[in-house]
């Protein structure tokens, strides 16, 4: 598993990326259709919210079946979600605001949905330059802070998501579900570890030393 | 997304756009160099499908090249069809644009139901090159083939009550899909003032390209309202009603802070969540910078005198 396991979760992440190239390039009959600016934008968002959910999930769901050796991927799943979330950032500078600084900075600064947004790739990108094991260990403690900040991502992604969306909140309504389980199973996990610490120190209260 | 669409009408009946252009170059040099014998308005015949005949030019066409057939007819918004850019094309197939009727009501006196032919037939269509700017940023060039909204209205001989237009559409959930959720308040409600729909602007369109207008587009019949953003022109329309006030909208019901009843095109009031100082001009692929939104989408000196002393920050 060790051998083809990272080398087959490489390739399947890479995979849209490829599917997407091919399109631009009209590859296979594929295409990007009547707005491919758009298209590339919105896919790669896409794949940067569905990363960042599913290197959430590898936690949960280790602890749910006991497949530990998934934790492996979790590194690779969110560098995933840091390069489509790039992409989907690069996209807008480049192709679709063709580099014109004034508006794009009034767009972060103006536009709350995109301001969540530029924090939300700020924070990704802040984890990926941290993602070594080198970096681990010279940040020590300060390192399981910075990357708990993926817990953030997913809620800004999310909500960015949900903010510019016209009238059919259907899809970020999907992703918002999906991320009140990965976090909310983690709340509560957080709150049965706690009743479990609690008896001793109710003991310990002064009612019963008294 | 990505999408492989099988085409619903074969390509050896579209007329290319490369023919369809230099046919109209013909038609110029035609109407420059010839005199035509002075042609009395052709009554309009309206097949249930293919090219119609009997089009006339107009001086409202601007000479900026159309956006592609495919283009026209697979990137819409149609929410009655589906949200998806591509949504509307795909489940085309289920609207049924014949037969059709409209009913005509409210201060006018000449109203009741009309047969869709009867209601286009005394008419002579044209062909209106439009730009057609989205309230979404993108935009379009589009060849409509239609009738000026006013020469329809007169017959129904509107009163002095009439101070606005409302239309609506089919509400029918099996042939528009769309209407089994409520993304908007069903049936989609525009409405227009009375100088609006009677301006020589303002069409109801009934093909593109020099054919029948496709389902995806709001077949049989749809509005074209060039200087407004897009969600004005409203598709499918079964009902037209003269009112005395101002007639609720559809997106301004639904986000009133971002959509206003006129939506004129107007690069300086931004929507709350994005600019509209610049458009997205579909088909110019993937390297074609963003062009300048014109207020009014370029129909100023037409229609600007509209709005004479209306706030248009506050009337947005």
């Amino acid at each position: 598993m060790r051998f083809i396991g990272k080398p087959l979760v490489f390739g399947l992440s890479l995979t849209p990326f490829a599917w997407l190239v091919a399109a631009t390039f009209g590859v296979y009959g594929l295409s990007l259709g009547a707005n491919p600016v758009e298209t590339l934008l919105e896919d790669f968002g896409t794949l940067g919210l569905r990363f960042t959910m599913f290197a959430l999930a590898v936690t949960p769901l280790r602890r749910l079946t006991g497949l530990n050796w998934i934790a492996q991927f979790r590194r690779m799943i969110g560098l995933f979600a840091a390069f489509y979330v790039t992409l989907h950032f690069a996209v807008y500078l480049v192709l679709d605001q063709g580099l014109a600084l004034a508006p794009v900075i009034e767009d972060i600064v103006k536009r709350p949905y995109i301001t969540l947004g530029m924090i939300a790739l700020v924070l990704l990108l802040a984890m990926t330059a941290t993602s070594t094991l080198a970096a681990r260990r010279r940040l020590g403690k300060r390192w399981q802070k910075l990357h708990n900040s993926v817990y953030l991502v997913g809620i800004l992604g999310v909500w960015h998501y949900w903010w510019q969306v016209k009238s059919d909140i259907t899809e970020p309504a999907i992703y918002a579900a999906v991320l009140t389980g990965l976090l909310g199973i983690r709340v509560f996990w957080r709150w049965q570890r706690q009743r479990r610490v609690k008896p001793p120190v109710a003991a310990a209260s002064p009612q019963s030393a008294a | 997304m990505l999408i492989k669409r099988p085409d619903p009408i074969r390509p050896s009946e579209i007329t290319s756009e490369s023919n369809y252009l230099n046919r109209r170059q013909l038609m110029a040099g035609l109407a420059a160099g010839i005199a035509l014998p002075a042609c009395s308005p052709q009554a309009a015949e309206l097949p249930a499908e293919g090219e119609l005949a009997n089009v006339a030019k107009s001086p409202y066409s601007t000479d900026e090249t159309p956006n592609s057939y495919e283009d026209v007819t697979t990137y819409n918004n149609f929410y009655e069809l589906g949200t998806g850019k591509s949504d509307p094309a795909r489940n085309a197939q289920y609207l049924k644009p014949r037969p059709w009727s409209i009913e005509v009501s409210g201060a006018a006196e000449n109203t009741g139901t009309f047969d869709l032919e009867d209601f286009i037939k005394p008419h002579q269509l044209e062909e209106r090159i439009y730009r057609l700017r989205c309230v979404e940023a993108w935009s379009m060039v589009v060849p409509w083939v239609g009738i000026p909204l006013g020469d329809i209205l007169k017959r129904f001989k509107p009163t002095s009550d009439a101070k606005y237009v409302a239309f609506k559409p089919l509400v029918a959930p099996e042939q528009l899909p769309g209407q089994r959720y409520r993304t908007l308040a069903w049936p989609y409600r525009e409405g227009l003032t009375i100088a609006e729909a009677m301006h020589p602007l303002t069409i109801m369109a009934v093909g593109v390209y020099g054919r029948v207008l496709p389902n995806q587009n709001g077949a049989p019949m749809r509005l074209v309202v060039p200087w407004k953003y897009g969600f004005k022109s409203i598709k499918s329309i079964v009902s037209i009603s003269f009112e005395r006030n101002e007639p609720a909208t559809s997106w301004n019901m639904s986000q009133p802070r971002e959509y206003g009843f006129y939506a004129n095109v107007n690069p300086e009031v931004d929507h709350p969540r994005w600019s509209q100082a610049t458009e997205r001009r579909i088909g110019g692929g993937l390297f074609a910078p963003r062009i300048d939104t014109q207020p009014f989408n370029g129909y100023g000196q037409e229609v600007a005198s509209l709005y004479d002393g209306l706030d248009l920050r506050r009337y947005f």
